[in-house]
């Protein structure tokens, strides 16, 4: 034992039982702290479930909503989530990772890039509904475009933009400069090597921010409410200048009504959305990690 | 003043160095380099860190201008051109004057992929096969990799990944092969391997080596050229010789200083 | 100071040629002393004394090939570690040939001379000279002292010349001679072998300072 060997002086010996009593504190703290996070999430999960669960069968899922509660399904905003969800990728990531491209292959370091990037992350943290309002006066009054899926997801689109540039520079920054060092030094171009060396290797981090951006997108309430209105729809969207409604609208549309039945299909709901939301945050990390097993040897 | 060994006749010359200076910014990093390097052989860069031989070397294919604060004034003459001529496309440079770097660098791809990469982004309208059957020959990594061209890049050990990186850089055909201390983060082994190949190879290439290993230097080049830091930590051309003299008898006292150890 | 254990080990070689040429200078001396004075114990002396010799110019050799392996010398260092190794190796041939002449004293025996011995001293003087001098040069990287030498050769070799035409006419006179003449031409061949050797050294001198092997 080293207090056999050394003699230690008493006042070292009481500072380390003072250090090692300190420590357990915070440890116990921290422990509390996650505990409160786990608890609240088990409570609600509970919640949610022991409502829902009885009402979840494969007519919830393909009926149309409806004023008697057992009859009531969510085929019109499911589909309406996927036809939104459909159109708003299709704007954001090419745009998205257009943009990503641009401010970290081509631009300068001057200070008009340096505007542009302080911009997009501020961006990132505007409220939801400001872009609805946006979404609103552009899309749907300015361009005309109605309260259509167009409209919807071309607000949505500017809302997770951010999400999605921020997210993809980070993977395009992440491809090691020697990837460029051995393309340049080949006689590759600027764009070949973008091509060939840099977007192979970042797809997979920008796949997965674009799935995280679209998981954020899926549960954002406010903006489509905005866009689309608190619609009782019983028809699928046809095409794009469709009116539509989703999850969330349809899940608040069910909480605002007075039979209890309601708060039960709105449970329903709820699990429904997370059950998508759950599976797409699970691909994305599959997905990551898979990719950065291989590129990471 | 530099030493420069015998005049050389410009034909045996594959890249000319003409007062060349290099600025990173306002900071003078190179200052006045005169050198002629000769063809089919390896001429070595030697020098404390700081005095500038990498900077040299990524001039020499033009990789500085990559780096958006780098100027470069001076010319360096290849096939009786100035590389750095509004004329001349750097990317096409750098197919006739390729490179291997410090670390090994594949691309995360198969080993064909990685050679093929180079013959495809240049336009290459052969076999793809054979070309890269060829490279792997060249060096000497064929029998090694024969019967796994589709495994990972990554799979390789790392004195296999940068003979990989050489075939890479060989499959373009160049005329020229840059070589930023390519064995210096190898094992003694791969070391020697890598040396065996530059000797080998310089029946058909140029090679011009930055290498802070001596013995090394002595080992594999030809020619030696010394590079230091002088005022202003800019770094100058102090004498270039063929090795020979330089490891036995050099003519500039500070040569002799660094060579035998005796600079601090 | 950067590399102190070489540059001490450097100095240390360079000693040691200088106590092996100090030994083979008390060798020669002594063995053309024991002739004149024909004292047989101290020529054989000589003869058992030139294994200490050989083991210094081994030990010289071995920590120059050490110095070698270990140290990766360049350019001067390197000259200098080569250069040792060479005049070590100079010395031990020069201290055979003092070895030789005891050899020639002891085979002698008791003998009386052939004549009083005036030439044969002055060669070996001649010669010690030559070796003291060049040793001297190697010490302090003189390349003038090393000419000297250098050129001090031919002296010795028309003494030798003197001595050589002497003896001959010794043995053209009297046959009876002819060994103990033949004796007194072979010690006169070992002197003249000594100087020639010293001028080796100088030349080993030159590569030293300048890394040229020509003199002038």
């Amino acid at each position: 034992m080293a207090s056999e060997l050394r003699p230690v002086s008493d006042r070292l010996r009481r500072k380390r039982t003072y250090r090692r009593v300190l420590g357990g504190i915070f440890y116990g703290l921290f422990l509390a702290s996650v505990c409160v996070g786990i608890i609240g999430l088990v409570v609600l999960l509970y919640e949610v479930l022991s409502n829902g669960l009885p009402w979840i069968n494969w007519q919830f899922i393909t009926d149309y909503p409806s004023r008697h509660p057992e009859e009531a399904g969510l085929f019109s905003a499911l589909m309406g989530t996927v036809w939104l969800m459909g159109m708003t990728a299709l704007f954001t990531v090419p745009v998205g990772v257009g943009a990503a491209i641009y401010l970290e292959e081509y631009a300068p370091r001057n200070i008009l890039t340096r505007v542009i990037e302080i911009n997009v992350a501020n961006l990132a943290g505007v409220p939801s509904i400001v872009y609805g309002l946006l979404g609103l006066a552009l899309f749907v009054t300015w361009f005309q475009l109605g309260r259509s899926i167009l409209a919807g997801s071309m607000t949505l689109s500017l809302l997770v933009l951010p999400i999605v540039i921020l997210s993809s520079r980070e993977a395009i920054r992440a491809v090691p400069d020697s990837y460029r060092q051995a393309a340049y030094a080949m006689g590759a171009d600027q764009w070949q090597v973008i091509k060939q060396v840099i977007l192979p290797s970042a797809a997979p981090g920008i796949l997965t921010g674009t799935i995280l951006a679209m998981s954020r997108a899926i549960g954002e309430a406010a903006p489509v409410i905005a866009i689309s209105a608190l619609v009782y729809l019983t028809f699928v969207p046809a095409h794009p200048m469709d009116r539509f409604t989703v999850l969330p609208i349809q899940i608040y549309n069910w909480i605002a009504r007075p039979q209890d039945e309601f708060r039960g299909l709105a449970a329903a709901g709820i699990i429904v959305l997370l059950v998508i939301l759950l599976t797409m945050n699970a691909i994305a990390v599959f997905l990551r990690n898979r990719y950065q097993v291989r590129s990471e040897e | 003043m530099v030493l420069e060994k015998k005049h050389m006749k410009n034909a045996d010359a594959a890249l000319t160095a003409k007062n060349l200076n290099v600025y990173y910014g306002d900071f003078l990093a190179i200052k006045d380099v005169n050198m002629a390097m000769k063809r089919n052989s390896v001429t070595a860069l030697i020098g404390p860190s700081g005095c500038g031989k990498s900077t040299f070397l990524r001039c020499l294919n033009r990789m500085n201008d990559l780096i958006t604060s780098a100027s470069v004034r001076g010319e360096i003459l290849f096939e009786d051109l100035n590389i750095y001529s509004d004329k001349v496309d750097a990317t096409e440079i750098r197919s006739k004057i390729g490179m291997v770097f410090q670390k090994p660098n594949p691309f995360p791809k198969s080993i064909y992929q990685n050679i093929a990469f180079g013959l495809k982004v240049n336009g290459f309208s052969g076999d793809i096969d054979e070309a890269v059957e060829r490279s792997l020959h060249q060096a000497s990594l064929w029998e090694e990799v024969k019967d796994r061209l589709d495994d990972s890049a990554f799979t390789l050990s790392g004195g296999q990944q940068q003979r990989l990186c050489i075939a890479r850089a060989l499959a373009v055909e160049p005329e020229v092969l840059l070589m930023d201390e390519p064995a210096s983060s190898l094992d003694p082994i791969a070391t020697l391997a890598i040396e065996d190949l530059v000797r080998d190879l310089k029946a058909h290439y140029t090679i011009i080596i930055v290498t802070h290993n001596m013995q090394q230097a002595a080992r594999v080049s030809d020619e030696t050229a010394f590079f230091m830091v002088g005022e202003n930590r800019s770094g100058y051309l102090v004498e270039h010789d063929d090795t020979q003299r330089i490891f036995t008898n050099p003519s500039n006292e500070k040569t002799e200083e660094y060579i035998t150890g005796r600079f601090s | 100071m950067p590399r102190e254990d070489f540059e001490r080990n450097l100095k240390l070689v360079q000693d040691e040629v200088v106590q092996l040429s100090s030994m083979v200078e008390k060798a020669i001396f002594k063995s053309i002393d024991s002739l004149k004075r024909r004292d047989l114990g101290a020529s054989q002396q000589v003869i058992d004394e030139d294994d200490i010799i050989d083991a210094k110019q081994e030990a010289i050799e071995n920590r120059c090939i050490d110095l070698i392996a270990l140290e990766s010398p360049m350019a001067v260092d390197l000259r200098v570690i080569i250069a040792a190794m060479m005049v070590a190796n100079e010395l031990e041939r020069m201290g055979d040939y003092a070895e030789g002449i005891a050899k020639i004293s002891l085979a002698m025996g008791e003998l009386p001379p052939l004549k009083p011995l005036i030439d044969i001293p002055r060669m070996a003087d001649k010669a010690v000279d030559m070796l003291r001098r060049s040793i001297e040069s190697y010490v302090n990287r003189d390349i003038v002292a090393a000419k000297g030498v250098f050129h001090d050769d031919d002296e010795v070799d028309e003494m030798y010349e003197q001595v050589y035409r002497e003896l001959l006419t010794y043995m053209m006179r009297d046959p009876t001679t002819i060994q103990r003449a033949t004796y007194l031409l072979w010690v006169s061949h070992d002197l003249e072998r000594v100087a020639d050797r010293t001028t080796n050294i100088a030349e080993r001198v030159m590569f030293l300072v300048t890394g040229k092997t020509e003199m002038d």
